[in-house]
């Protein structure tokens, strides 16, 4: 059984995810719908890019308190940029840009002046805070419609299933990750790194290149992040996504992803961000009080991060 | 006198307080197998880290086939064809066999895949099977088990088949029978063995004197943090080497 759960660790969260959409199926009549579960996907893409970024990086046995705080202050990048009259296309292409470098920053910390992760970027968390705060004046940008918002248009797949571009885009982005995770030479090291560092460092990898280039990776998703949020909520709102970065680790957690680094992956992560939007659109639809969803939430994180801790006791 | 393939002299490493590393010499000759023995804590794993980039020297010089050899990494190391086995085995536990084996070295597919960075992972594996069973390793079941679910045997065979697959101008292991049953050991030396007859010299750590005895062309014995002196395995008894270790006897010059 725990055999199996190591060979494909995302096997333990997608079950429970089964059992929550049948348990809420079960419990109300207005949960099992295709539209409330279209609802329930769209509610948790943006959490979910922020994510998978944050999966990059905590399998490198890191975390990152900033994705959130990037990815607004991209929002709010890219909006004033098209308001000055900036081409959107060229406003977008620098607002992912500008979140890649933030984040590479962080990565660059973390590897020339050997700085935890935690600290490194809480700090990073109060920067860009503060920086997205002054550069919006303190008020919300309308975001210009077009290119800039295109990802929250509505399509309906076989003139059914109600989706939005975003969606598709969020999809193709978690595909191309768990490629380049599960595929390629790079992807292989980010994990011996996060692993066993020394061990990694002995066999040859170039640890500071590597981590370098999670950072960086993580802070392009979380650019376009930034574009999903601007396709959900067409304003630019510097206070928005306060609990982004505990609600990606959540995700990341719940989804099998160990916080020790090495083990887990982003299809984890997907289960992981729809099991959070599942308990809280199931519980909202049996009116049980959002409380009780955060307590739910904050058990059911202790439990993965308790379940990964006796797992890797056993094995070790 | 032909030329050492790999030399130092006059190494140096302090941490701290502990010097592991107090001016020694080392040289290895093309194609013998050259043992170094010595006390827990003589300071033998810090000179071959020193010799493979994974520790850098506070002073001395090396040389690789007499040019001065300066190695700021252990990728360094692995591009001028030397491979070692670690005594920590420098294994990845949540990755499979095939991908420790090939890690930092991938086999990438052809082609437009391989434009894509795409890894051939069949062929990983089928060369890694060969590999152990070269080694004669045939308890590992399945090539893409994780490490951490092989026995601390199998872990260091691994380590050994990695170093035995990727050496091409020397292989250096440190204490490679450790945790190895009887027939286990037997195979490590007779692959030893093996790549001599290859033309590859090789450096082997151990405190197994019948192991040493029956491979090696030269004991360099080590304490105190420096090479005390090199025997030769016809001319000295075990018992002496012990002496030599323990610094009981001097070694003869
Ligand atoms: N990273 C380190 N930090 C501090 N001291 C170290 C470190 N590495 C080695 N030492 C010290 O250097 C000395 C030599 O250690 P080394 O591992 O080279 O010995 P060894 O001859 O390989 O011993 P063994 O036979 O037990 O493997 C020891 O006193 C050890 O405590
Ligand atoms: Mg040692």
């Amino acid at each position: 059984m725990r055999g199996l759960f190591a060979s494909s660790p995302a096997l333990g969260p997608f079950a429970a995810l089964v059992v929550a959409v049948v348990f809420f199926s079960v419990a109300t009549d207005t949960f099992f719908n295709l539209d409330n579960f279209s609802f329930v996907v769209q509610q948790s893409v943006v959490i979910g890019t922020l994510a998978l970024g944050q999966t990059l990086i905590i399998l490198t046995a890191g975390i990152d308190l900033a994705n959130a705080a990037i990815a607004v202050f991209g929002t709010v990048l890219v909006t004033r940029l098209a308001l000055g009259g900036m081409p959107s296309p060229v406003a977008l292409v620098l607002g992912i840009v500008g979140c890649t470098l933030v984040a590479a920053l962080s990565g660059g910390l973390v590897t020339r002046l050997k700085l935890p992760p935690f600290i490194v970027t809480l700090g990073m968390l109060a920067v860009m805070t503060a920086v997205t705060s002054l550069y919006s004046q303190g008020t919300t940008w309308p975001v210009p419609d077009g290119l800039l918002t295109v990802l929250g248009t509505q399509l309906y797949l076989f003139g059914q299933i109600q989706m939005t571009i975003g969606m598709g885009v969020a999809l193709v982005l978690f595909v191309v990750v768990w490629v380049m995770l599960a595929r390629t030479a790079w992807g292989r090291h980010v994990y011996a790194v996060g692993d066993d560092k020394e061990a990694a460092r002995l066999s040859g990898i170039n640890i500071d290149r590597t981590l370098l280039s999670v950072y960086a990776l993580a802070g392009l998703v979380y650019g376009i992040a930034a574009w999903l949020a601007m396709g959900r909520t067409p304003t630019a709102d510097p206070n928005a996504y306060q609990t982004g970065n505990l609600d990606s680790i959540t995700a990341v957690v719940i989804g099998g992803t160990s916080l020790f680094g090495g083990r887990g992956g982003v299809a984890g992560t997907v289960v992981g961000a729809l099991i959070v939007a599942v308990l809280r659109s199931g519980l909202t639809q049996m009116e049980i009080d959002s409380n009780y969803q955060n307590l739910a939430t904050g058990v059911l994180v202790i439990a993965a991060v308790a379940f990964d801790q006796i797992t890797r006791r056993r094995s070790a | 006198m032909t030329e050492p393939v790999l030399a130092a002299k006059g190494l140096r490493k302090r941490y701290g307080r502990v010097t592991a590393i107090d001016g020694a010499d080392f040289e290895l000759y093309p194609g013998e197998v050259l043992a170094i023995v010595g006390d827990n804590g003589a300071g033998k794993s810090s000179l071959i880290k020193a010799l493979t980039g994974a520790l850098i020297p506070d002073a001395g010089e090396m040389w690789l086939d007499g040019k001065p050899l300066r190695l700021h990494s252990p990728i360094d190391a692995r591009r001028y064809g030397i491979e070692t086995v670690y005594q920590s085995l420098a294994v990845s536990p949540a990755l499979d066999i095939a991908t420790n084996l090939f890690l930092g070295r991938e086999i990438r597919r052809g082609g437009f895949l391989g434009f894509l960075r795409l890894l051939d992972r069949p062929a990983m594996r089928k060369q890694a099977r060969e590999q152990l069973d070269a080694l004669g390793i045939a308890t590992v079941q399945d090539i893409t088990q994780t490490v951490e679910t092989l026995s601390g045997g199998q872990r260091q065979a691994v380590a050994v088949a990695r170093a035995a697959m990727f050496g091409s101008k020397v292989v250096i292991m440190d204490e490679p029978t450790a945790a190895l049953g009887v027939r286990e050991t037997e195979h490590v030396l007779d692959l030893i063995k093996r790549i001599r007859e290859r033309g590859l010299p090789v450096v082997l750590i151990s405190h197994d004197m019948p192991a040493v005895f029956e491979v090696a062309d030269r004991i360099h014995v080590h304490r105190l943090g420096k090479r005390a002196g090199v025997v030769s395995p016809a001319e000295v008894s075990m018992s002496d080497v012990v002496s030599f270790i323990t610094g009981a006897k001097a070694v003869p010059v």
